[in-house]
């Protein structure tokens, strides 16, 4: 059963692939190019000063008007249906049997291990192909097989007009399949292959649109920074089986608490063994998890279709790194410097990606930045050692985040390919069941009582505030600022989507509602964001979480902040609500009741207003840093290096010195290739002949 | 083992196909006739060699498959066998020469003959080399091979195939002399030039450090190392396609084939003490090279210098010297083969439509080539080491083996991983995605049925190796754990002399 859980999709992507590459076959190959894109002149609202600094996020909504046009010109590839069938029949299978899976292991308690086939064996590495079922396992499992089976049903709709529907539902079927191999690793070569595998299908999903120059370079930009990240995963490996003697998880884990107080050297340094195992480990997830440093890829992602955003980009792979985290408790449990790293990160995450997503103007955008700032409240659950906190938010936040990205997309659809938030504006006249849908996930994210999020978001606040960790107040005092800055942000999208006067009629006469197809998955996570909630309480938090995860997340003998989190005082407890009312009155002012006042705030706040729009300059600081070096670097190699030392003094040198001294040499040298032969085989025969003769009778 | 000379005729059996080509007229039958004896030849000779593979004993770490015969007056022997290290190599060569021959087909259209017959010529050469067990004979097959490869290049090359091959030349000539001069005072040594002998000789420290440094001259120009990688990148961007294709799937792995066979398992001591030397070439290789290859603005040189990072990696692994490091230094040469191979047979796809290899002169490609864009996906993935492929193998296996010894060198080059993303993906950035502007690119046609057998088996093999290595891994094994074994026996002996003086 597990074995079909997980392969399933990937043979739905093998035959949507087929059908893709069949029917592209197909294609009229002496069809006229596309022509070249014409611009789409939407007149342009400013709401906000600065309109020179917001050039990079108006010039990605536009660019995305280009999409619709490549449409005109190709035809819709053959076979669609069937793919789009057999795909999203095959992982809806797959989510049945997760559920199953997960009756069958999270409560009845038979874990198991099934073992495909040997994977590497070298020396005394031997790594198989393995799939680890445990309760961790299983809410992955459910987490992923349920997001990706709506958005399969939702992108039916979504992508409806695409001329390249067979590879797109290839892809989502072959990400899927990466991401149940990554939750179900046994191994760490098996996390690693299906963290690249899900990297892969990243980047082939936002570079979907091929012919946008921005899809291409954000693709390349998300895998080249998943790369960095797992430049120091694979060292964590290395490191592992450098000092464990072996990559499978029960052997390191059964070997970590040897380890304790043992150093490493490395790289000239004394260092702890678990610190640098586990720091090293932990760069992998900052990749993948877009986290503060490596966070620059998550926005740019956006460029992929929005379905994509809501299943790669906010639900599964982003979270894979909080996942890493959790599945490696065992390690982590034992290293504190490490843990205070991973408190670090997150919380500086979760405020700075907060700030950030408070003047985005692109729809997609703020969500994105909301995803960070949400991973990095995980992320501190994680470091304070509350696993089955952190896991617990990671469940509500794919309901609530893919609704809120599926609900962007509606939006997206109903305004014509218009991401641009400063043209919308009193939409919930025409779109209500998308409006309801995305009030109820704006209401889960901003942790509203009884809604997903405030259970679980504010549990991460609770953990932060009573963990013995130095880094705790830290993680406990970002996480509540940041909850103000989320609600605050959240309802700024909401007021200017959907209230006060439309800011673009011609849009606004055209939307409508979306066809039944997209509305479903919208209802469904809906009532998720709602129900997956305060049911699901007694298995994440306080004794009953201990129970359900058992084995699978490791708490460590001092840790005791499960326990603690139930005596918090009351005000402590409260302070996340009291955020989130802040932020909503707050977005209430600024955009209800005095829509005139946040462009008066940037204009007297020019600085700051800028230093937020463009995401705390960090592109542009690390193009200045790595990327422009490498480039120069590269070229100075080629023709410096390679160039003139090398040859110059190498190959070219010896020429030209050969030349001056005989003109002869040149004769044998231009054209008359057959004497060189010729000469070399009369070498090879005297060198022969001669070590014969001496050799022979020596 | 066997009651007939398998190795004989897998390595000559090109050869007499070779003869019969010679023997055809040079009118237009002929020339027909040419293209189908060479393949028909090359095809054959893979089919005998997988006899070999299927007979083969994995589980035994000897020579196999053995021949003796006394040779120009007993002067030297004529000794065949393959191990578990160099039997994946000849398969390697057996199985890349029909897929050659078939890229040729249309591409290569004058002095059809002599072109055939100069790769069924280097294909017994390389053979050979592979399965010689005397040094002298490994020293003809090694040096030969460069002949036909020279006229490979010279003859049916591009523009500036004289510079090339001119460069070539210097490069290999060096090598060649010094390995040759080293050969002889092995000889004067040991007293023979049985290569099976030789692997347990103790040769003393001072002719060791010598001879190594001068096998490290021919080897490491071949393989290539920086900084004598020069010729590398001139050679491919002159060469025909299939030449670029044997050159880097087989050529350079000449170079490791070396260290594996020669300079480790002989010249243990040696090896241990300038490993820091290779450690630190392969690093230079590794990251200038891949710097280097950002900025490339030739389809061909761009691969040609990804190929010498690969290399460097191969060279770090096998001097490690852990089970790791040089099971993964063979895989990585292996799956090198498959993978630079079919990076080359992909350029000389577009390269026979637009008869130009500058990356500014395509774009948008999918638009017109889905079938081709999905394969050259497939290997540029392989290429950046991308789990689920076999160039991920032979990365993580070298990698891992070295942090063993050294994790200076291997967290520089993991460094290698990232680069290798920049440089491929953006290949095929330029290459492929994009819009279709280009007017000449409007009528390009897909890869047809003769592009798709070529480039089908090695999109399999790319893909099985990657999750599944084990055949060749298993091959190998040990072969390995026997030279391993001798080689910490050489040097705990030395240590335990050093210790006792």
């Amino acid at each position: 059963m597990y074995e079909a859980i997980v392969f399933l999709p990937l043979l739905g992507a093998v035959i949507a692939g087929v059908i893709s590459l069949v029917g592209a076959g197909n294609r009229h190959p002496g069809a006229s190019p596309p022509p070249p894109p014409a611009d789409h002149a939407a007149p342009l609202v400013p709401e906000e000063p600065g309109r020179g600094a917001a050039a990079p996020q108006s010039m990605h909504a536009d660019s995305d008007h280009s999409r619709p046009q490549q449409e005109e010109i190709e035809p819709p590839s053959a076979g669609s249906p069937a793919a789009e069938l057999i795909t999203t029949t095959l992982v809806a299978i797959s989510w049945v049997l997760s559920c199953v899976a997960f009756v069958d292991v999270g409560f009845d308690r038979h874990d198991a291990r099934v073992t495909v086939f040997n994977y590497i064996t070298s020396g005394d590495l031997k790594v198989d192909w393995a799939l680890r079922i445990d309760p961790l396992t299983v809410v992955m499992l459910m987490v992923v097989t349920t997001i990706s089976a709506l958005v399969h049903l939702y992108s039916i709709g979504y992508m409806a007009e695409d001329p390249y529907k067979p590879r797109f539902f290839s892809y989502l079927s072959f990400f899927t399949f990466a991401m149940l191999m990554l939750v179900t690793a046994d191994n760490l070569a098996q996390l690693y292959f299906g963290w690249e595998g899900v990297g892969l299908a990243s980047y082939l999903l936002i570079g979907f649109w091929f012919h946008k120059p921005e899809a291409n370079a954000a693709a390349i930009k998300a895998f080249i920074v998943n790369r960095i990240g797992d430049f120091g995963f694979a060292l964590g490996i290395f490191t592992v089986f450098l000092l464990t003697g072996s990559i499978n998880l029960d052997t390191v884990f059964a070997q970590a608490p040897g380890l304790v107080g043992k150093s490493f050297h490395y790289l000239n340094f004394n260092v702890d063994a678990l610190t640098v195992i586990c720091l090293l480990l932990f760069m992998g997830a900052m990749g993948k998890s877009a986290q503060f440093l490596l966070h620059t890829w998550l926005p740019d992602a956006m460029e992929g279709p929005t379905p994509v955003s809501a299943l790669i980009h906010a639900a599964t792979m982003v979270t894979a790194g909080v996942f890493m985290v959790a599945r490696l408790s065992p390690l982590f449990e034992l290293a504190p410097v490490a843990q205070s790293f991973v408190i670090f990160i997150g919380a500086t995450t979760a405020i700075f990606a907060a700030t950030v997503g408070l003047v985005q103007n692109d729809i997609k955008r703020i969500i994105a930045y909301s995803t960070c700032s949400q991973l990095g409240y995980m992320f501190v659950a994680m470091g304070v050692g509350a696993y089955s906190v952190g896991m617990f938010h990671l469940f509500t936040h794919a309901f609530f985040k893919g609704l809120l990205f599926l609900g962007s997309g509606s939006v997206i659809i109903a305004m014509h390919h218009e991401q641009d938030i400063r043209h919308m504006g009193g939409l919930w006249r025409k779109i209500p069941f998308t409006y309801a849908t995305m009030l109820v996930g704006t209401l889960a994210l901003t942790g509203f009582p009884f809604s997903a999020g405030y259970f679980s978001k504010d549990a991460i606040i609770d953990a932060a505030a009573v963990a013995k960790n130095p880094f705790a107040v830290y993680g406990f005092v970002m996480t509540v600022a940041a909850a103000a800055l989320t609600s605050f942000y959240a309802w700024r999208l909401i007021f200017k989507t959907f209230h006060g006067a439309p800011h673009d009629m011609h849009h606004y006469e055209a939307a409508h509602e979306s066809p039944k197809v997209m509305l479903v998955p919208l209802a469904l996570l809906a009532i998720g964001s709602i129900a997956a909630g305060w049911p699901f309480v007694p298995l994440f938090l306080g004794h009953g979480a201990e129970e359900f995860f058992r084995e699978s997340l490791k708490i460590g003998a001092g840790n005791t902040v499960l326990e603690d989190m139930e005596n918090l005082p009351l005000l402590t407890s409260l302070a996340p609500t009291i955020m989130m009312i802040g932020g909503f009155l707050v977005a209430w002012q600024f955009y209800i009741r005095r829509p005139d006042l946040p462009a008066a705030l940037a204009r007297d706040q020019a600085v700051l207003y800028r230093f937020l729009l463009n995401a705390w300059y960090f592109d542009s600081i690390y193009d200045f840093l790595f990327v422009r070096p490498a480039m120069w670097l590269g070229r100075l190699l080629w023709k410096g290096g390679d160039g003139f030392v090398i040859d110059g003094f190498g190959p070219d040198g010896v020429s030209a010195r050969v030349l001056d001294v005989t003109r002869n040499v040149i004769r044998l040298q231009t054209g008359y290739l057959y004497h060189y032969a010729f000469a070399m085989l009369i070498g090879v025969a005297a060198f022969l002949t001669w070590f014969m003769f001496s050799g022979g009778h020596g | 083992m066997t009651s007939w000379p398998i190795l004989s005729v897998v390595t000559f059996l090109p050869l007499a196909g070779a003869l019969f080509i010679a023997l055809q007229r040079d009118d237009e039958a002929g020339v027909r006739n040419a293209r189908w004896a060479a393949l028909w030849t090359t095809l054959v000779t893979f089919a005998v060699s997988l006899i070999l593979l299927w007979r083969f004993d994995p589980s035994s770490p000897e020579f196999q498959f053995l021949e003796k015969r006394p040779w120009l007056g007993g002067a030297i022997t004529y000794a065949m066998g393959v191990d578990g290290i160099s039997l994946p190599f000849v398969i390697l060569t057996t199985a890349l020469m029909p897929i050659s021959i078939l890229a040729s087909w249309e591409a290569i259209q004058s002095r059809v003959r002599a072109y055939m017959i100069a790769f069924l010529v280097l294909e017994t050469l390389l053979v050979g080399t592979f399965c010689a067990l005397d040094l002298v004979l490994f020293y003809l097959f090694f040096e030969g091979g460069l002949i036909p490869m020279f006229l490979i290049i010279g003859v049916w090359g591009g523009p500036r195939r004289v510079y090339a091959s001119f460069k070539f030349f210097l490069y290999t000539l060096l090598g060649s002399v010094l390995m040759l001069l080293a050969i002889m005072a092995m000889y004067w040594q040991a007293g023979t030039t049985d290569i099976p002998t030789l692997l347990h000789y103790s040769f003393p420290r001072t002719l060791q450090i010598w001879a190594w440094f001068a096998f490290l001259a021919s080897f490491a120009v071949k393989l290539p190392m920086w900084p004598v990688h020069t010729w590398l990148p001139d050679a491919h961007v002159e060469a025909p396609t299939a030449g670029s294709v044997i050159l880097a799937a087989i050529l350079l792995k000449l170079g490791g084939y070396g260290f594996l066979r020669f300079s480790l398992p002989m010249f243990p001591q040696a090896s241990v003490e300038l490993a820091p030397l290779i450690y630190a070439l392969s690093i230079v290789a590794i990251v200038y090279t891949s710097l280097v290859a950002l900025m490339q603005e030739d389809m061909k040189k761009l691969v040609a210098y990804s190929s010498v990072a690969h290399m460097g990696f191969v060279t770090m692994g096998l001097f490690a010297m852990t089970a790791q490091g040089v099971a993964g230094g063979i895989f990585q040469m292996i799956s090198h083969g498959i993978v630079s191979a079919a990076l080359f047979l992909c350029v000389g796809v577009v390269y026979d439509r637009m008869h130009t290899r500058a990356i500014a002169a395509y774009g948008g490609l999918v638009n017109r080539m889905p079938l081709y864009a999905f394969v050259f996906m497939v290997f540029t993935l392989a290429n950046i080491g991308l789990p689920g492929t076999s160039g991920f193998i032979g990365e993580f296996l070298t990698l891992i083996g070295t942090f063993r010894i050294n994790n200076w060198v291997a967290t520089l080059a993991t460094l290698g991983t990232i680069l290798s993303a920049a440089y491929a993906l953006w290949l095929y950035r330029k290459v492929i995605f994009g819009k279709l502007e280009k007017a000449s690119l409007f009528n390009i046609t897909d890869i047809g049925w003769r592009e798709i057998v070529v480039l089908a088996p090695l999109v399999i093999l790319t893909i099985v190796f990657g999750i599944y290595p084990q055949p060749v891994l298993d091959i190998s094994a040990a072969s390995v754990a026997q030279l391993l074994d001798n080689f910490q026996h050489a040097v705990g002996n030395v240590q335990a002399a050093a210790l006792a003086r």
